[in-house]
């Protein structure tokens, strides 16, 4: 293959990895900038979104297209509302104090992580993709779902913007990212938004892990990557900052995913990891975070 | 010395004489783990240098101890290097990585912080496998027969002695103690505290916060890195596990346990924990949901530790 197709090919894989990613980091991001704390556990949620999804799919036989959309709902309801018993049992009890929150999320992350292992095992695992379909570019051939997954992440991230900026929720939401306390003085439960917010930030992870899961294999390990790559470009662009966490998803899931087809996985992850020192030696606060006074 | 002072220096002395005695009457896979576990409590001393005392959480130290791992062993597998050179090789190495990487990562504050050593240290977790012709990656380097004994001051010391291993662990463990003892107590002690309880009030007051949070970095991170030395060249293995977030966790998890701030503590967590762990493991291939779950508990019901809980509750001379 030539240079130039090869290099389509290397960004449409750097695409779908940047709207997967784009959607963790995303959830990553609405935590943090709601109730300041760090959620270790988040690539926990989205692995669990796709072992979820994985068995939905293998419990409903009948087309592959059925199972992917029961899990598309499943998958994210049920992340969710442990993401939110969570809160409720175990961050609220430490005052989502953020030093104390990591540690307490790196505890889940181990809870959820073996505990799927108990259940899961640890063998990887592959779905069927909801539908075959090839696009045939004059120089290869494209997976068609792979395409539909930059569609309908973007599609997911059109919502959360019309959920944070048109509708009650995100008022109240936006309201205690603001002054936390000034909301609760007006009435907002602030403990309850508190809840939902980290509900939704893991359910947004468990749909990119839903997208990604006929694509990639189901395993009970595959948390760390993502959460690792969603810590890079939250910090890359600035912490709590969404737009800069949608840029930084882009630009740093199109590299990585270039890198990786022209060397090798490994090295775009240290390229991405230096990146990030290279931002904070320039930007300590990151590209769209807020400088502290 | 007043008398708070002399109670709890007798009692550190207690202790490493009780670990000195110990090998007289333990049976020898103990006196193994014990190894193990001492050298790991020095890891986790110097950890609770930064955490503890100038309340920086890092959750990267396994590089360090990574960096002291192979700075050590690398040399002796392909230069042939001598033990004891490559030893103070790796402590120079250890000092020099925390201080580059301190400078960077100190440039960010509270979460950041934490989000950036991760990073960090899985670079070096990365860098290991990538560079696995060099390294061994996965698998490890098992070091050579020349390594297992050295000529030290006209004495030949033999490394595959378990009596050989434990004092030489005991002694590193007994010299850090006693040095992080004396810096916690003396005036670099009290500015890490000072940084930690309220940085903005310690900056105005004249102080250089950056240069002590920096100093704290070095510290634990050549500590950190010297225990990743000793225990490569005591047990002749090196290996990209010791890189891994894993090891991070644990030294956390040690220093929360015994006690955060307390010279004792992470000592003590390193013992409860490693044989908490050892127990499971026994049991259960996912012994990682016990560390899981001793987390949340910990954070949640006892966020001082046994050492802290005790200094709060009936022994306020506790360093």
């Amino acid at each position: 293959m030539d240079l130039g197709p090869f290099l389509l090919l290397a960004s449409l894989e750097g695409l779908v990895q940047a709207a997967v990613l784009s959607l963790s980091a995303l959830g990553l991001c609405l935590v943090f900038g709601v109730l300041r704390v760090v959620n270790v556990a988040h690539g926990e949620f989205y692995m669990v979104g796709a072992v979820i999804a994985w068995s939905v799919s293998h419990a409903l036989s009948g087309h592959p297209l059925l199972g992917f959309l029961a899990a598309l709902l499943v998958a994210p309801l049920l992340v969710g509302l442990a993401a939110f018993t969570a809160d409720r049992v175990i961050l609220r009890k430490i005052n989502h104090n953020p030093e104390a929150t990591i540690v307490a999320t790196i505890g889940m992350l181990y809870v959820i992580q073996q505990s799927v292992l108990i259940g899961f095992g640890p063998d990887a695992r592959a779905m069927d993709p909801p539908f075959y379909f090839h696009i045939n570019f004059p120089w290869f051939g494209y997976s068609g779902y792979k395409l539909s997954v930059i569609l309908m992440a973007a599609a997911l991230l059109l919502m959360v913007w019309y959920v944070i900026s048109r509708t009650r929720l995100g008022l109240l939401m936006r309201a205690t990212q603001i002054d936390r306390e000034m909301a609760q003085v007006f009435g907002i439960p602030v403990g309850w938004v508190y809840g939902l917010v980290f509900a939704a930030g893991a359910m947004l992870a468990a749909l990119g892990a839903v997208l990604i899961a006929p694509i990639r294999q189901v395993h009970y390990l595959m948390g760390l990557d993502p959460l690792l790559m969603s810590f890079i470009v939250v910090i890359v662009g600035g912490l709590g900052s969404i737009r800069g966490a949608l840029l930084a998803a882009l630009v740093i899931g199109m590299s990585d995913g270039i890198i990786s087809m022209f060397f090798s996985p490994t090295l775009a992850k240290m390229i991405s990891t230096l990146l990030v020192a290279l931002v904070l030696i320039f930007k300590p606060e990151g590209l769209f975070g807020q400088r502290k006074s | 010395m007043d008398n708070s002072r002399k109670r709890s220096l007798t009692l550190h002395i207690g202790v490493l004489a009780f670990l000195f005695l110990l090998p007289f009457v333990l049976p020898d896979y103990h006196q193994l783990t014990i190894t193990r576990i001492m050298i790991l409590a020095i890891f986790a001393l110097g950890y609770n240098v930064l955490f503890g005392y100038a309340g920086l959480l890092s959750l990267g130290h396994a590089m360090f101890f990574a960096c002291g791992l192979y700075a050590a062993g690398l040399p002796i597998y392909h230069l042939g290097w001598a033990v004891p050179s490559a030893f103070l090789f790796a402590i120079a190495v250890s000092a020099l990585a925390a201080a580059l990487i301190g400078a960077i990562a100190l440039r960010t504050q509270g979460v950041a912080f934490m989000i950036v050593t991760l990073m960090f240290s899985q670079v070096v977790y990365l860098t290991t496998l990538y560079f696995s012709d060099t390294t061994g990656g996965d698998e490890g380097l098992v070091l050579p027969g020349h390594a297992r004994s050295f000529e030290i001051l006209g004495m030949q010391v033999d490394l595959t002695s378990p009596q050989v291993r434990y004092y030489i662990a005991l002694g590193l463990l007994s010299a850090s103690a006693l040095i992080v003892y004396r810096w916690v107590n003396g005036g670099l002690g009290r500015e890490w505290v000072a940084v930690r309880e309220n940085e903005s009030r310690t900056r105005m007051l004249g102080y250089n916060t950056f240069l002590i949070k920096l100093k704290a970095m070095v510290i634990s991170g050549t500590l950190s890195g010297s225990a990743g030395a000793a225990y490569g060249l005591l047990f002749a293995y090196i290996g990209s596990t010791f890189a891994t977030i894993q090891y991070s966790i644990d030294v956390l998890l040690f220093t929360l346990l015994g006690g955060v701030g307390t010279v004792l503590g992470p000592i003590l967590g390193s013992f409860i924990m490693f044989y908490l762990i050892d127990f499971f493991s026994e049991h259960t291939t996912a012994y990682l949901l016990a560390t899981g779950v001793a987390l949340i508990l910990l954070i949640m019901y006892f966020p001082l530790g046994v050492l802290g809980t005790l200094r709060k509750k009936w022994l306020p001379w506790l360093p």
